[in-house]
């Protein structure tokens, strides 16, 4: 019913419409062409732009001042990249701000009159080589700041980074800690079924062993954290907005990144004055119907706090001891899980 | 040298005699739907890029609504939608993606691509050259017809059971590659796949020949830097399309493999559904590697045409000549050679080798400098200018607006430092939607506000476009400027909902405001629509040269028929930007008049062309009268 009705006035207004403008065009016939190459139209249109101009960049500047970004970053970084990204948007500011002010200016003031002429200026050598070379210029700068900042984010983990692991699947992530030998076991995804999620190659890495699988991922403060990142069935990528990471999760090629928390779970909470909080983990490459809903906690850790959430930590085949029996391993007595 | 020229005359002599003994009735099936003639093509891309731009217009509206008014009940949508409404009447999740992807595949490549270049290459570079018609006017009809084929595919994928192909326009694989990943997967995915691949195959025999005609069927007089910069932007597109395409071809052919004949391309490791596949060493990075090949170059040819279209008539309408008109043509030809060697830059943290990163971050940077030379001339250009706003030229400013707010975007974007942070959010979003999108979008429409009296015969109505360009401009102003503050708090692209994260559980104003300004947007199309198809055949007749342009087309009849010109095809004697040149009487003088005929304008170095105008004046008089008899 409200479809019809819907149709209905949609048809009647287009009739409406239609209308009206036959009206106006049939008018326009009777009084006859106008003689004049342009219209009273273009000093509106040329008004316009102004009047867009002052508007537009008034309410760009106004919410710009009021909009609610991320707070400030959490990660060494992460600092340093919002300031390249802060410079670099002061910067194209500035060049859309005076570009816009000729370009939407001119319109009014070289608007058609039929007594003057438009002149002549084919070209200007100097004037073309002066805009090549400043963009360049500015372009260089950017380019090299931001070069050696990437050298930096992307070049090794320090040796004493706290290593986990991230493994995205359809439709959540998972994490894996090395335990108490510092050591993440390797994988295999033949391996992986329904308890095995993480396709943990017990038989050939006793790595595996003290491996833990908790459900939300801790951090100690201050300290170099390493994430590796692995993938299981399709695309995902690892986004961590307050820390400024992001890297994407492929099947078949582990990818890493590594960033130091400098802000814990309860600073930001005192910072914002929220107690409710939280870091995240989000997936931002496209890999199916509940992309939008892979959410992982991330808790922050005064480093104390973390080493000892850690050792509170239960390996996961102790946790799943009849799969461990299962695999019917020789080497491996299942008592000794125990310690 | 006079026996080149005689050559010339003899080919030319033969080609006139050749159109005189067409001068049959043709069917009406030859001469609309299987034609061969550039015009109806051209006409035929465009009504067909009308047609696509439409319906993916609406599927953004539809997802907008998903994302400005999450807890709506879009009940009302059901007739239309069907199974894609849940019981609580929400938007599916897997077609919310799909109508992502296909407003992406669409918008790229069946408006942008096929109803912008498409349009105004094949209607355009015959009548500004000075040609009968396109090299080869067969491969041009199967050009449209190999289009027409792939519309019908895609077209029919939106209607099947499992929805079209839902793993976003870039279909990366695994996601694309694995029908249990997702219900796009299937069917719909094999479908987008043949369909690309008719497309592909269209739009290179479609390229291959505006290369050709460009190439070999200029008339006399019309050296390349005497080309329009329209001409030169269709040029350098279809080579563009010519070189890349071909990799989008094969990143499709093995992917077609790996999904139907168990190759292993770009899968390996994979655990999916219960089930490990036997595939092993693969790499879903060459997928990437493949498609961001042809997918930078992609939007260069989706930017380049509008911005040859906007050169054309911004000069026009400044009534001033182009400014720098070899700094317009080298800045192309720069970007041509850059779009070549930037596609890394949209995979800076895919995995890729980070030392990578920094060589694409340093190239990308470099493309921005022929970009802002661009920019800088079109102001130059409209600077102390006489300017008439005819819709069209409102458009082309607008084009030049978008240019600008969008590209300058694009140089935090290439910083490969700053995208860490900035990768696959809204402000990507809003960043190729203004500078690609909406900048393309605003070509066409320039386009087709300025040549419709050419290829309708009939002018469209003024005013419907002033407020057609107000609505859509401050429209599209506002659905795409808010996304910049939404993409720097963070919030990712392709979600369904961003109420799941505390960190995104904002910005639901700006949200709304976007959606509500995208309907608007939407329903400002639908006036030109009416004025497009109304002033086809109620539109006062046009004058022959409405805008007083200098270009070759408007030397033709009012609706030129098959061959152009009537008489002979003009001599071109200079460039196309001759707009209030000092002295003259008017203020342009057409590409076609001679230098002898303007004595009162001519510029030093142009003394030296009124004898030589003359000569070639009086050869083409020769060859008249020789081939009259």
């Amino acid at each position: 019913m409200t479809g019809l009705l819907i149709i209905t006035g949609t048809i009647l207004l287009i009739a409406l419409f239609a209308l009206v403008y036959r009206i106006l065009a049939l008018v326009n016939i009777a009084k006859g062409a106008s003689e004049k190459r342009v219209g009273y139209s273009n000093t509106v249109n040329g008004f316009l732009f102004i009047v867009f101009f002052i508007v537009g960049f008034g309410a760009f500047f106004w919410y710009s001042a009021k909009a609610q970004y991320l707070p400030p970053p959490s990660s060494e970084h992460g600092v340093v990249t919002d300031n390249l990204f802060w410079t670099t948007t002061a910067i194209i500011t500035v060049a859309f701000v005076a570009t816009h002010v000729l370009l939407f200016l001119a319109p009014y003031f070289f608007r058609f009159r039929e007594d003057r002429k438009a002149h002549w200026y084919p070209d200007n050598t100097k004037l073309e080589l002066i805009w090549t070379v400043i963009p360049g210029i500015v372009m260089a700068i950017l380019v090299i700041t931001g070069l050696l900042e990437w050298n930096k984010i992307m070049a090794p983990a320090p040796d004493n980074a706290t290593e986990l692991e991230i493994v995205g699947k359809q439709f959540n992530w998972m994490v894996r800690y090395p335990g108490k030998d510092g050591k993440i076991g390797k994988y295999d995804f033949t391996k992986i079924d329904g308890t095995n999620q993480l396709g943990m190659d017990f038989a050939n890495d006793k790595a595996n062993f003290d491996d833990f699988t908790p459900r939300e991922i801790h951090l100690p403060k201050g300290k170099p954290v390493k994430l590796n990142i692995r993938a299981r069935d399709v695309l995902h990528s690892v986004y961590m907005p307050h820390f400024r990471v992001k890297m994407d999760a492929v099947p078949g090629m582990p990818t890493t990144f590594w960033f130091t928390p400098t802000k814990s779970t309860a600073d930001m909470r005192k910072e914002l004055n929220n107690e409710k909080f939280n870091y995240e983990m989000a997936c931002t490459e496209i890999c199916g119907n509940s992309h939008f809903a892979m959410r992982m906690v991330i808790v922050v850790d005064e480093p104390e706090d973390f080493n000892k959430w850690v050792t509170e930590q239960e390996p996961w085949s102790k946790q799943n001891k009849d799969y461990i029996s299962s695999l019917k391993l020789k080497d491996v007595n299942l008592a000794d899980l125990e310690k | 040298m006079s026996a080149v020229d005689t050559q010339n005359l003899e080919t030319q002599v033969h080609h006139d005699e050749h159109h005189d003994h067409e001068h049959h009735e043709q069917s009406f099936i030859r001469k609309y739907i299987f034609s061969e003639d550039h015009k109806v093509i051209a006409k035929q891309f465009l009504i067909t890029g009308i047609f696509w731009a439409v319906i993916g217009g609406v599927f953004s509206v539809i997802f907008r609504l998903q994302l400005g008014f999450p807890d709506a009940n879009l009940e009302v949508l059901r007739p239309i939608l069907g199974g894609w409404i849940t019981e609580q009447g929400k938007l599916d999740q897997n077609f919310y993606l799909a109508l992502v992807t296909m407003h992406g595949t669409i918008m790229v490549f069946f408006v942008l691509t096929a109803g912008l270049s498409g349009t105004f290459s094949n209607f355009l570079i015959p009548l500004q050259i000075g040609a009968r018609d396109m090299a080869s006017g067969f491969l041009n009809m199967l050009s449209y017809w190999f289009f027409f084929a792939s519309s019908v595919v895609m077209f029919a994928s939106i209607f099947i059971q499992t929805g079209p192909a839902s793993g976003g326009w870039v279909i990366y694989p695994p996601l694309s590659a694995l029908p249990k990943a997702s219900l796009g997967s299937g069917l719909g995915m094999t479908m987008w796949l043949v369909s690309m691949a008719l497309f592909i195959v269209g739009s290179l025999l479609g390229s291959i020949n505006y290369v050709t005609t460009v190439i070999n069927l200029r008339t006399r007089g019309m050296s390349m830097w005497r080309l329009p910069l329209t001409i030169w932007a269709f040029f350098l597109t279809a080579v563009i399309g010519i070189l890349s395409f071909p990799v989008l071809f094969s990143a499709a052919l093995l992917l077609i493999f790996d999904r139907s004949f168990g190759t292993s391309f770009y899968l390996d490791e994979i655990y999916i559904d219960g089930e490990a596949l036997h595939n092993t060493g693969g790499s879903a990075l060459l997928f990437q590697h493949l498609f961001w090949f042809l997918g930078h170059p992609e939007v260069y040819i989706v930017l380049l045409p509008a911005l040859g279209i906007t050169s054309e008539i911004i000069a026009t309408n400044s009534r001033k000549p182009i400014f720098g008109y070899q700094a317009m043509v080298l800045s192309m030809l720069a970007i041509t050679f850059i779009s070549f060697i930037v596609w890394a830059h949209h995979m800076f943290v895919t995995g890729m080798n980070p030392f990578l990163g920094s060589v694409f971050m340093l190239l990308t940077l470099i493309i921005a400098v022929p970009s802002a030379v661009k920019s800088f001339n079109y102001i130059t250009t409209l600077w102390r200018g006489n300017i008439v706003f005819t819709p069209a030229m409102l458009f082309s400013i607008g084009l030049v607006s978008f240019f600008i707010s969008g590209g300058v975007t694009g140089i935090a974007l290439g910083n490969s430092a700053i995208d860490i942070q900035l990768h696959d959010t809204y402000f990507v979003v809003a960043h190729f939607h203004l500078v690609m999108g909406s900048a393309s979008f605003f070509g066409m429409m320039a386009g087709v506000y300025h040549w419709f009296p050419k290829m309708f015969g009939r002018m469209m109505d003024e005013k419907l476009g002033y407020v057609h360009f107000w609505i859509t401009f401050v429209g599209v102003y506002f659905v795409f400027f808010p996304m910049h503050y939404i993409g720097i708090a963070g919030f990712p692209r392709r979600y369904y909902s961003w109420t799941n994260f505390d960190a995104f559980n904002m910005y639901a104003d700006l949200n709304m405001l976007i959606s509500i300004a995208a309907i608007i947007t939407l329903s400002a199309q639908f006036i030109f629509m009416f004025n497009f198809f109304y002033s086809i055949f109620y539109g006062r007749l046009a004058p022959l040269n409405p805008w007083r342009s200098n270009t070759l087309e408007w030397t033709t009849s009012r609706l030129p028929g098959h061959g152009n010109w009537e008489g002979k095809i003009p001599t071109v004697y200079r460039w196309p930007y001759d707009y209030s040149k000092p002295g003259a009487k008017e203020d342009f003088i057409p590409q076609h008049i001679p230098h002898y005929e303007t004595l009162e304008s001519n510029l030093e170095h142009e003394k030296a062309l009124e004898e030589y105008d003359k000569e070639v004046a009086k050869e083409e008089e020769i060859h008249i009268s020789s081939h009259s008899h």
